[in-house]
């Protein structure tokens, strides 16, 4: 492989990743307010096919991501609904309206399979894209991939550095603390939880009109990659900057795959294609595996000195999820 | 300020938690509520903090009448409520806890924030590191950067509910000098407990509540009796010690080891032999709690030997059911967790409990076990009522209900937590007839009273140190007290020296 393929190779592991960063912040912040949103892998279809109708209809790229971040927001509040004021079980709305949304997409995708639609332009950043390798890295792609860097550092500092993100932090960790600071639990989770939908939301269009622009039905190859997302989010630690390594992690997965199908012509191409999914479970298994309790007492035979070190570098990937999540908030309890 | 309760009512249904109670506190004062558990204290508390409303009656700060409707609206007017389980958040750094909730703009004023932490917890002589987790702290650090936030945000009134749970003595004596600091600067503290000692060592006055009405109340110094007579409408007598002559051999410890990944415990040696009484005292995560499941083969020793009778077969590598088939029997501090399953009901948990004679249920013969066990142990609760909804006292006497009736070793990890004067002294009565009829009991205990009054023996647990069994006779608080620091370990060399 030249250096050149290698570069634009990994420039498209940076731009087929923005949806995947999309879905994994908004899952990021809807789970860090203590709602988990199971419903993403249908979602992300249906707003894939929506945005990609909208903006065929209305010949408005904009439109279409707009449309994609309300079906978004849509499903979002049902699941906020079920689970915050009905309390009912996130995990069982979650998987119903995933399968809901998914056939639903397939059948209202119907009419405009297939057919050809708007595609947004790469936008080469003038001056800078033409600084060598980091140029064709970083700064020749399309907005949404720039908006996908973005988001990574703006949802960073709004959980780490301004007030309201400490908050969002506190309702999925104790609400009942975050209650008596001031902060009013259910609407805040409504507001996190619809919110988070609308960003997760852009992750469809993003894909229709920009990393695999169209809508093609069931061989859009866009199904599985929700339930990704949501193992991303749990590999992230509900951190951002770790869930956007995930994220690039599982896109670079991805291209390794496409790379490696010449290179290795008896293995089956099913079998890298999809290679990256159990690879990324198996990696989200040997990050977290710190906190069993037969690795910390195989780990107690070690010398002193090594031992501690395992146990930082472990202690350092090991991730709790937000300590109330899934669980409804009543003050009077 | 001048705290006016004024003929506060709440009901819960048919239950008046609290009936018209009045009660005037003066600025600098440390005023004690007492009351055993579901006197109605929470209640009054949580009325007074915003979490509740009452359903009458009102209250006046400095003769103005005000309306609070939540904590929130309670810090404002000065009111800061230091709960019972910390309401913080563990995986924050302190910082973080310590601005979240402050009034301000979007983004904290951390440079601010840091020195105002920094200064105060100076002012107090806290040892709080900014940059620390949450987590990493102890229920006394806890309760510590609670009450600094309190004081950040300006509440002139502290309410402090069951603060004495969980902390060790030091921490104890130092939140009182911290409290009787703030009075002397004309604060107001609210000093809800259950335990009539901390209240006559803390409090100029006391009040008593009993089944949500004020029974009374009383002004320093305290007239003891008086005040045990309005918590329970009746003459309480604390047991002393078994006096059960030790019989055979139930658990021989030689040489044992124990490997955590914090923490290295090596030769323990000891004999506990049957009607014995032996407390287990030092800080939390001193290794205790990893010595008491290894003796019960919840955890796998890494060296010596754990034996369970007078033959000593080592025990090592047995699981807890083999422990169990022993006549050994654990009750976890955590009841609901580890002890009691939720959401089964009394008559449930009774029938798992006797050995299953086939796969069905025998519907009569569970509901007359269940009478049976609910009337012997004094269980308030109904064959029907599901655990969760027992009081703390309530679910340590199901607990207890729940234990093999031939057992030759019982683990017990803080026996009375967080459990009030009547139902300890049940508990401890209904572990002392277990006691005369030949079981021996471990326990462990953050509690020192508990571990002098009842034990025979005594181990003390410092760092994965620990002593070899030391009498109770020959300690006191204090004694004990610097074991458990750290002191006076000198007269130990030999026996768990790392």
């Amino acid at each position: 492989m030249t250096g050149d393929a290698l570069l634009f190779g990994l420039s498209g592991v940076l731009s087929s990743s923005a949806p995947i960063l999309f879905g994994v912040l908004g899952e990021t912040i809807s789970e860090r307010a203590g709602v988990s949103n199971l419903a993403m892998n249908g979602m992300i279809l249906l707003s894939a096919m929506g945005g990609f109708a909208a903006s065929l209809a209305t010949g408005s790229l904009a439109l279409g991501f707009l449309a994609g971040a309300a079906i978004g927001a849509a499903v979002a509040l049902v699941v906020a609904f079920a689970s915050i004021s009905l309390r009912q079980s996130q995990v069982a709305v979650g998987y119903v309206l995933a399968m809901l949304c998914r056939d639903l997409a397939y059948f209202l995708g119907n009419p405009i399979m297939g057919m050809p639609g708007p595609r947004l332009n790469l936008a080469p950043i003038p001056a800078l894209s033409s600084i060598p390798i980091l140029g064709t890295l970083l700064f020749r792609h399309d907005i949404v991939t720039y908006s996908s860097f973005l988001l990574i550092i703006l949802s960073w500092f709004y959980m780490e550095r301004t007030k309201p993100g400490i908050m969002l932090k506190g309702l999925g960790e104790n609400p009942r603390a975050a209650y008596v600071r001031g902060a009013d639990v259910n609407r805040l989770r409504y507001l996190y939880t619809v919110s988070g939908g609308a960003i997760a939301g852009l992750a469809g269009p993003i894909y229709s009109l920009s990393v695999k622009a169209g809508w093609k039905g069931t061989i859009s190859g866009l199904d599985g990659i929700g339930w990704i997302i949501l193992s991303i989010t749990i590999f992230g630690g509900w951190r951002p900057f770790r869930a956007a390594m995930g994220a690039y992690f599982f896109s670079f997965l991805q291209w390794l795959g496409l790379v490696l199908q010449p290179l290795m012509p008896n293995v089956p191409s099913q079998v890298l294609q999809v290679a990256p999914f159990p690879l990324m479970i198996l990696t989200l298994l040997l990050v977290n595996i710190g906190n069993a309790e037969w690795v910390e007492r195989s780990l107690s035979h070690l010398p002193e000195s090594v031992r501690r070190d395992i146990a930082r570098v472990l202690g350092a990937l090991n991730a709790t999820p937000p300590a109330a999540l899934g669980q409804p908030f009543d003050k009077d309890e | 300020m001048t705290i006016e309760l004024q003929n506060i009512s709440k009901r819960f249904g048919a239950l008046k938690a609290n009936d018209s109670i009045s009660l005037t506190v003066p600025p600098g004062c440390i005023q004690g509520i007492l009351g055993e558990n579901g006197a109605g204290k929470s209640t009054l508390m949580k009325i007074f903090s915003g979490f509740l409303r009452p359903d009458s009656g009102e209250l006046r700060f400095d003769g103005k009448t005000v309306r609070i409707h939540s904590p929130d609206d309670a810090i404002r007017l000065g009111i800061g409520m230091l709960h019972q389980d910390p309401l913080d958040f563990p995986p924050f750094r302190v910082i973080d806890d310590f601005i979240l909730g402050s009034p301000g703009g979007l983004i904290p004023d951390r440079r601010r924030a840091l020195s105002d932490f920094n200064s105060l917890s100076a002012r107090f002589g806290f040892n709080l590191s900014a940059e620390a987790r949450v987590a990493s702290l102890t229920v006394g650090e806890r309760q510590q950067l609670e009450i600094l936030r309190l004081l950040w945000l300006g509440a002139k009134v502290l309410i402090l509910d069951e603060p004495t749970t969980g902390i060790s003595q030091a921490q104890k004596e130092k939140l009182f000098a911290t409290l009787r600091t703030l009075a002397d600067q004309g604060m107001t503290v609210f000093f809800v407990s259950h335990k009539l000692k901390d209240v006559e060592a803390l409090c100029g006055r006391a009040a008593v509540l009993r089944q949500g009405v004020l029974a009374g109340s009383m002004e320093r110094p305290f007239d003891k009796a008086a005040l045990v007579r309005m918590m329970f409408g009746k003459e309480v007598k604390l047991a002393a010690k078994s006096g059960v002559p030790p019989g055979k051999k139930v658990l021989t410890v030689k040489t044992g080891a124990l490997d955590s990944i914090r923490l290295r415990i090596k030769d323990v040696n000891l004999e506990v032999r049957a009607g014995e009484v032996v407390g287990i005292a030092g800080m939390e995560g001193s290794g205790q709690d990893l010595f008491l499941r290894a003796c019960g083969g919840l955890v796998e020793p890494s060296g010596g030997q754990f034996c369970l009778d007078e033959t000593e077969t080592p025990m090592n590598g047995k699981t807890y059911h083999d422990y169990m088939r022993q006549g050994v029997a654990y009750l976890p501090a955590a009841r609901l967790e580890k002890g009691l399953i939720s959401g089964l009901s009394l008559a449930e948990h009774f029938t798992l409990s006797v050995k299953p004679r086939g796969t069905f249920i025998d519907k009569k013969a569970a509901a007359t076990l269940s009478k049976a066990r609910i009337a012997a142990f004094n269980i308030k609760g109904r064959p029907d009522s599901p655990v969760e909804s027992l009081s703390g006292g309530n679910q340590q006497r199901a607990l207890l209900s729940l234990l093999p009736e031939k057992a030759s070793l019982l683990l017990v990890e803080h026996p009375t937590r967080g459990l009030d004067i009547e139902s300890t002294i049940y508990i401890w009565g209904k572990l002392r007839e277990r006691c005369a009829s030949g079981t021996a009991i471990l326990f462990i205990s953050s509690d020192l009273d508990e571990i002098l009054r009842y034990s025979d023996k005594v181990l003390v647990f410092f760092a994965g140190k620990v002593t070899p069994l030391i009498a109770a006779e020959s300690l006191n608080v204090q004694k004990l007290g610097e074991l458990i620091g750290g002191m006076g370990w000198d007269a130990f060399k030999g026996n768990g020296d790392a």
